[in-house]
């Protein structure tokens, strides 16, 4: 068929948002368009947003489910501020993202869905698509159900499942848009359906008819191009901040020569790391699906105290339950990573959405003085390099570890340069064998000098046999003692020996090596702030970026790199946790900047505060 | 057993060198000394053996056992044990427990480390008290309990613990006495040789918040009117009387004549297991002790570890192969 010829324009950046019914399969979408993106060398960040309900009703808004996906032939930081093509399935698509787009945005809707009943459910009394209310927009109106039906004609699947493949029609129309190649959908496609080859014929079918129909209607007359982005030489995969914690683990198993123990309870947005690490039984990894919270950590805890790396996998009210279990960790001074995928509360609050607001609760949320360490991934595959480093320190230091994923990291996704397994960080570690002691005895408290570590003396070694408890327990013996200058000492040393784990310095970005105002985030916000301080930079002000992945114990040097600056910002998706500590910490006026929306913050919304502050201090 | 006369541990070497600290007359000190006793039968070296407990009087038991040991948090020790046990095979784990700790705070562990059948002998010192605390009632007090919690009698309907357990699918289930050193041991052997989660519930007197709880059973005027001793393949009687099971009740009975059950621990229906726990409710009227149910299923901990031998089997290449093999699935794209 001969197409008509297209004109081709050269991007250097897009943001696409799908947007459509939770049963859409829009993740799906967006998660294929990345992929694709991904074969073609693209920078890409994503951010999945779906409601909590598995299938609010049909067409409503609280329904609607989003991927968004920004991609680029530079270096990207984040997911993108606002989308330049909105792909709306049904008019609550369209409502519900409308106001997140910038005049000019392209937007397709599927007309088929903009039926009365349907515009009226969400409050539409006249259709968007012709009072004039969208002029600023160019919209692209596309009958995507008719048209996948359509093709499917001949298929022999029902109407049912032809419908469903709207979604590869789309996909397939936007494939064609970007000059995406398309390979690897359809040999997912091939994966997905292997049971049921009719399905795999019939999507790729509405996926083929999606290309072809950009190629050839006159509705669509450019064709776009972005190229590949300069990143450094290796091999990459995509992959979610949850995939890559899960691997982070399983690399620990391997490094480390032990069995992980998983005990989980699952939780939004955490589950998806005991689904994926219950898949690597062959690393000598088993998860234990708990009856609750406390139990996941109490397994996790045992199988520590026989010689596992113990993981226990959560989200914030999980770990509110396993807060005496970490005290009693403390004080076995036993290694136990606990991982908590932050989403917004208190209480139930909004499970599908983003906050870091359990940065209180990881340092002080536990009884008595209860000191371990704390650590923040600052993106999606950062989670890789966070679980392993959470498990170095909880096996070199012998202490539990919480790692503060969010939902942000936990469900976005990006490039990941695949890390060499022999250059990953040697974990193994030294059970005591032997008495400790000249006389031949064995002191389970007795420390290393250099780590202030205790042995790990596990069940089974003959001639080590030794009780532990929460009891207080004197030095050295770990005998049970109410003796008060003991217990002063322990207490001290049990803070003693987190606040002296060596962490890296942290590092400050500031090409101009000018700046008078430093930005300290930590955690999930590293993108946004990134991408607002290059903006900011790329309009000749000055300004400093350090970000901190460990929060306990904090870099050594942190005091004199604040002390540096006139003035210190630290934002935040909370009321103002880490400023809070710095202040009390380090005596330095650091000013909170805060978002609780349960969305993360944009580049533009970062840019415009930072902008304010380096002009007007 | 060779092991054992290769080891030739005595109850001596089941002894730590912690002062003991219950109160003088506890009936815990028994059950101790019973279990020191019965340790070395077991034929298996000290190393290998790990006390897990909760928080309680009775959960300080680990410290004086010269074994492996965790004095762990209230109610949590199923769970820990569970969590060790799974992931070490190897290891002979027993968890001790109060009524408060395992039917309490921790009655949900409990529960599922039984139906999962987890390889863990569990011991529940049962003095129907809260000791530690200095007195309160606990689930297993009889209703109307006057303590300083409840100055005007407790409400609440107790737990039978034997009957808790059989309805969390528990395979194996009995019940001892603190002053019967020889029937505790002799439980205490049939629990450790069972396969999977072993239910021992053991009557203790605390004879400071609680004396004499258990006196109809245990003083010998009253006693043998009151306790139903079970014996595996012996017909079930107590004092002169019989317990039947009567045509179309769905519970046993205990009656002059008619014709006694002959107990076996091993039907698999736990319906009569359950019936026998029936029989006493909290006034002791007609107690059975000795073992309920026995019967096999696999445990917990083998069918995990089953599934990462399984696992195991059938990947190829050392872990840093498959780890590489690993990060490099899905999708993958080169930059040169
Ligand atoms: C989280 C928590 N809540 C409460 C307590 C206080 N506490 C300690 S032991 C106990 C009850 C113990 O009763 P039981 O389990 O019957 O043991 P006993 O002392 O009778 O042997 C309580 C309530 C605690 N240690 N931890
Ligand atoms: S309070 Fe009761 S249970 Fe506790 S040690 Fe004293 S006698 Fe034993
Ligand atoms: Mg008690």
């Amino acid at each position: 068929m001969a197409a008509p010829a297209k004109r081709v324009e050269r991007l250097d950046r897009v943001v696409i948002r799908f947007a459509g019914d939770s049963g859409d399969g829009m993740q799906l979408t967006g998660d294929r368009f990345t992929s694709e993106t991904a074969q073609l060398g693209n920078d890409i960040s994503t951010l999945p947003n779906f409601p909590a309900e598995i299938r609010a009703p049909a067409g409503t808004l609280p329904g609607v489910s989003s991927f968004q996906v920004h991609f680029a032939d530079y270096d990207i930081l984040t997911p993108g501020d606002a989308p330049n093509v909105l792909v709306a399935m049904n008019p609550a698509a369209l409502k519900a993202n409308v106001a997140d787009l910038p005049a000019g945005a392209d937007i397709i809707v599927n007309t088929d869905e903009f039926t009365r009943r349907n515009l009226a459910k969400v409050g539409y009394a006249v259709s968007p698509l012709e009072d004039g209310s969208l002029d600023e927009f160019a919209i692209h109106p596309v009958a995507l159900t008719s048209l996948t039906l359509g093709a499917l004609a001949e298929s022999g699947v029902s109407k049912k499942d032809g419908e469903r493949a709207k979604n590869m029609f789309a996909l397939g129309l936007l494939s064609w848009m970007y000059s995406r190649p398309f390979e690897s959908t359809l040999r997912f496609l091939e994966r997905k359906f292997a049971k049921r080859p009719d399905l795999v014929a019939a999507n790729k079918t509405a996926f083929q008819a999606g290309w072809n129909y950009g190629e050839t209607t006159e509705a669509f007359s450019v064709r776009y191009e972005i190229k590949p982005a300069k990143m450094p030489p290796g091999t990459y995969r995509n992959i979610t901040g949850n995939q890559a914690l899960a691997l982070g683990l399983v690399a620990s198993a391997v490094r480390s020569g032990l069995p992980v123990f998983l005990g989980a309870y699952p939780i939004t947005p955490a589950s998806d790391i005991l689904h994926e690490l219950s898949k690597h039984k062959r690393f000598g990894v088993t998860t234990m699906q708990a009856e609750d919270e406390i139990a996941a950590i109490g397994a996790a805890l045992g199988a520590a105290y026989g010689g596992a790396l113990g993981v226990t996998t959560t989200s914030g009210p999980g770990v509110a339950l396993k807060g005496e279990t970490i005290s009693l960790a403390i004080a076995l001074e036993l290694p136990l990573v606990i991982v908590d995928v932050q989403r917004a509360g208190p209480s139930t609050g909004m499970p599908t959405k983003t906050e870091q607001a359990d940065l209180n609760m990881a340092l002080f949320g536990r009884h008595g003085e209860a000191p371990l360490a704390v650590i923040a991934p600052k993106s999606p595959s950062d989670c890789f390099h966070a679980a392993l480093e959470a498990a170095r320190i909880a096996l070199t230091y012998r202490t539990p570890v919480i790692l503060l994923s969010d939902n942000y990291v936990a469900n976005g996704s990006e490039p990941w340069l695949l890390p060499s397994v022999s250059e990953l960080p040697d974990l193994r570690v030294d059970f005591a064998t032997a008495p400790n002691t000249d006389d031949g005895k064995f002191l389970p408290y007795l420390r290393d000098p250099e780590t202030m570590a205790r042995p790990w003396a596990v069940p089974g070694t003959p001639g080590l046999e030794h009780r532990i408890g929460g009891l207080e327990k004197a030095d050295k013996t770990g005998d049970i003692s109410y003796d008060p200058a003991n217990h002063e000492f322990m207490v001290r040393t049990r803070q003693a020996r987190i606040d002296a784990i060596p962490v890296p310095d942290v590092d400050v970005e500031d090409p101009s090596e000018a700046a008078r105002v430093l930005v300290l985030g930590w955690g999930s916000t590293y993108g946004p702030i990134g991408a607002a301080c290059r903006a900011l930079r790329q309009r000749g002000l000055t300004i400093a970026q350090a970000h901190l992945r460990h929060l306990s114990p904090l870099p050594a040097n942190l005091g004199e790199v604040l002390r540096a600056y006139d003035k210190v910002v630290v934002p935040e998706m909370n009321l103002g946790q880490l400023a809070a500590v710095i202040r009390s910490r380090y005596l330095v006026d650091a000013v909170p900047f805060n978002q609780i929306s349960g969305l993360p913050f944009t580049a533009a919304t970062l840019e415009s505060m930072l902008e304010d502050v380096v002009k007007n201090g | 057993m060779a092991e054992t006369v290769a080891l030739k541990l005595t109850a001596k070497d089941f002894k730590s060198d912690q002062e003991v600290r219950w109160c003088p007359g506890c009936g815990d000190y028994s059950i101790l000394a019973a279990m020191q006793r019965f340790m070395p039968e077991l034929g298996i070296p000290r190393e290998k053996i790990v006390f897990v407990s909760g928080i309680g009087c009775s959960s300080r038991f680990p410290y004086y056992m010269n074994t492996y040991g965790m004095h762990s948090i209230h109610g949590r020790a199923p769970a820990i044990a569970t969590g060790l046990s799974a992931s070490r095979p190897d290891l002979n784990v027993w968890v001790v427990t109060g009524d408060g700790d395992a039917l309490s705070i921790g009655g949900n562990h409990l529960i599922h480390a039984l139906r999962r059948n987890v390889n863990l002998k569990i011991l529940l010192f049962n003095n129907r008290i809260y000791g530690l605390t200095k007195g309160q009632y606990s689930p297993t007090s009889e209703i109307g309990k006057i303590t300083k919690s409840t100055p005007t009698g407790s409400a609440d309907t107790p737990f039978n613990p034997l009957s808790l357990a059989l309805g969390a699918e528990a395979t194996f289930v009995a019940r001892t006495i603190d002053s019967d050193a020889k029937h505790l041991q002799s439980v205490l052997r049939a629990a450790a040789e069972h396969e999977g989660s072993a239910f021992v519930e053991i009557y203790q007197n605390c004879n400071i918040f609680n004396d004499g709880a258990f006196d109809l059973i245990k003083d010998s005027t009253t006693r043998d009117a009151h306790l139903i001793r079970l014996e595996q393949g012996e017909p079930i009687t107590v004092g002169n009387l019989n317990v039947v099971h009567p045509e179309g009740s769905f519970g046993l009975k205990v009656q002059e004549g008619g014709t006694p059950l002959i107990h076996d621990a091993t039907v698999d229906d736990p319906a009569y297991a359950f019936a026998l726990s029936r029989l006493s409710g909290s006034d002791l009227s007609t107690t059975p002790i000795g073992v309920f149910r026995s019967v096999k299923r696999p445990s917990y901990d083998e069918i995990v570890r089953k599934q990462v031998l399984d696992a195991k089997a059938q990947a190829t290449g050392t872990p840093e192969e498959m780890l590489d093999g690993l990060l490099n699935a899905g999708d993958t794209w080169t930059i040169l």
